[in-house]
């Protein structure tokens, strides 16, 4: 075992971990923030993204002994401490931009990755930055509106494709 | 995954001297042999983590020379190696974002994994893999799927690229996983024309002799109309057959060739 030190959203935590304890198994079974989701646990369906100094990562693709010293970003820490949500998150829900909502933590995060990258991203390159986060039901279409409204700009009547 | 430590050298003597260990492995950023281990295809004693090495990232320009680190991510070849737009394009292309803030150039060339975008890049621009230990030619570092010239424990520390006059890579994705279904690199420099293929060949990345040789006299898409592979040693799956892999060598090294110009 190992002894890791990581701040996640802010709070400097610290934990023992084996050698092959995943990110997203530390931030979920010794951390107890079951936001970040495992979908398929082979790093496509993205529902386990979070930011690592600042950068979105497969939690489930980076071992938590490789965090130590890192600053951990989860979908835990993205609304303000009373429970409001924040422009994306609030996007999300005013555009339905989720139905079962398993993949909508990894969704935000990628999205608010991309938003920090490109503040006012076109719709396809929204689509292109989300290749690596699956979601099963909403089709995308409403997603992809969430995140341009939430970066202020006109939300487009996405034509399906 | 099977049990197994885990250590974080800051330096790569210390990477060097913790994978004299039986049975240690390397990690770079981890996106292809997490997987494998989690599907227990590999059982080490110990992973030796390169990702805290700060001497093994960065892309840095030297005249004509475009250097970069072992351990830079694709994000950050995609962002800083604009001196090679076609290195920089091809990096930012590479799996997902999410993919390209953890993989690395060095991990990508170590595994030479037959459907890789990087092997196409370094045996197509002609770069030198430099290790720990000495600087191995591409036309010597890659032999065969899987397979390349490193030693047990060794190490690759950075790759220099010849910046080319021209240069584009061609991707025909492999829409579920992004991987090359067929990939072309080719360029032109001073090395003379280099055209590498990848994802197609059972004997994982090649050159195309014949087609540079027809691009030397003329570097035209045109040049090469006539050309084709023999399907006899290309990948077949249920992605594409043989025949359709041969096929689409031909058409994408047209268009990467009229991408470079």
């Amino acid at each position: 075992m190992t002894k890791v030190t990581m701040s996640v959203n802010g709070k400097s935590v610290s934990g023992e971990v084996a050698g092959n304890t995943l990110l997203v198994d530390f931030l979920r079974q010794d951390l107890r923030l079951t936001g970040t989701h495992v979908g398929c646990d082979t790093s496509q369906c993205g529902a386990c993204v979070v930011h690592v100094n600042g950068e979105a990562v497969k939690s489930c693709t980076m071992f938590a002994a490789e965090a130590e010293g890192a600053e951990v970003a989860t979908i835990e820490g993205q609304a303000a401490a009373d429970g409001t949500l924040n422009t994306l998150q609030q996007a999300f829900q005013d555009y339905h931009g989720l139905q079962c909502g398993f993949c909508t933590p990894g969704m935000v995060m990628s999205a608010a990755a991309l938003l920090k990258e490109n503040p006012q991203p076109s719709e396809a390159e929204v689509r292109d930055y989300l290749e690596g986060n699956i979601c099963r039901c909403t089709g995308y279409h409403n997603i992809v509106r969430a995140i341009m409204a939430a970066s202020g700009q006109q939300v487009p009547a996405v034509a399906a494709e | 995954m099977y049990s197994f430590d885990i250590e974080r050298p800051t330096s790569v003597a210390d990477a060097v001297a913790a994978l004299g260990a039986d049975e240690a492995l390397a990690l770079g950023g981890g996106q292809t042999l997490i997987p494998t281990l989690k599907q227990r295809l590999a059982s080490p004693s110990k992973l030796v983590s390169l990702s805290g090495i700060a001497e093994m990232k960065g892309v840095s320009q030297d005249g004509n020379t475009l250097r970069i680190g072992g351990g830079t991510t694709h994000a950050s070849v995609a962002r800083e190696a604009g001196a090679f737009p076609a290195l920089a394009a091809l990096a930012g292309n590479i799996g997902d974002p999410a993919v390209r803030n953890r993989g690395t150039i060095g991990g990508s060339l170590a595994n030479n994994d037959p459907s890789a975008c990087y092997p196409a890049a370094a045996l197509g621009a002609g770069a030198m893999i430099v290790t720990d230990r000495r600087e191995i030619a591409a036309d010597d570092y890659f032999q065969g799927m899987f397979a390349t010239a490193l030693e047990e424990g060794e190490i690759i520390t950075a790759v220099t690229f010849p910046i080319p006059a021209k240069a584009a890579y061609m991707k025909f994705e492999q829409p579920a996983s992004r991987f090359a279904l067929v990939g072309v690199f080719v360029s032109q420099g001073d090395a003379g024309v280099r055209v590498a293929v990848t994802g197609a060949s059972e004997g994982g990345v090649f050159r195309w002799s014949a087609a540079e040789e027809a691009l030397s006299g003329n570097f035209s898409a045109d040049a090469i109309s006539g050309l084709s592979l023999p399907a006899d040693d290309m990948i077949a799956d249920l992605h594409g057959t043989a025949a359709y892999r041969a096929h689409l060598v031909s058409v994408m090294t047209r268009r990467a060739v009229a991408a470079a110009g």
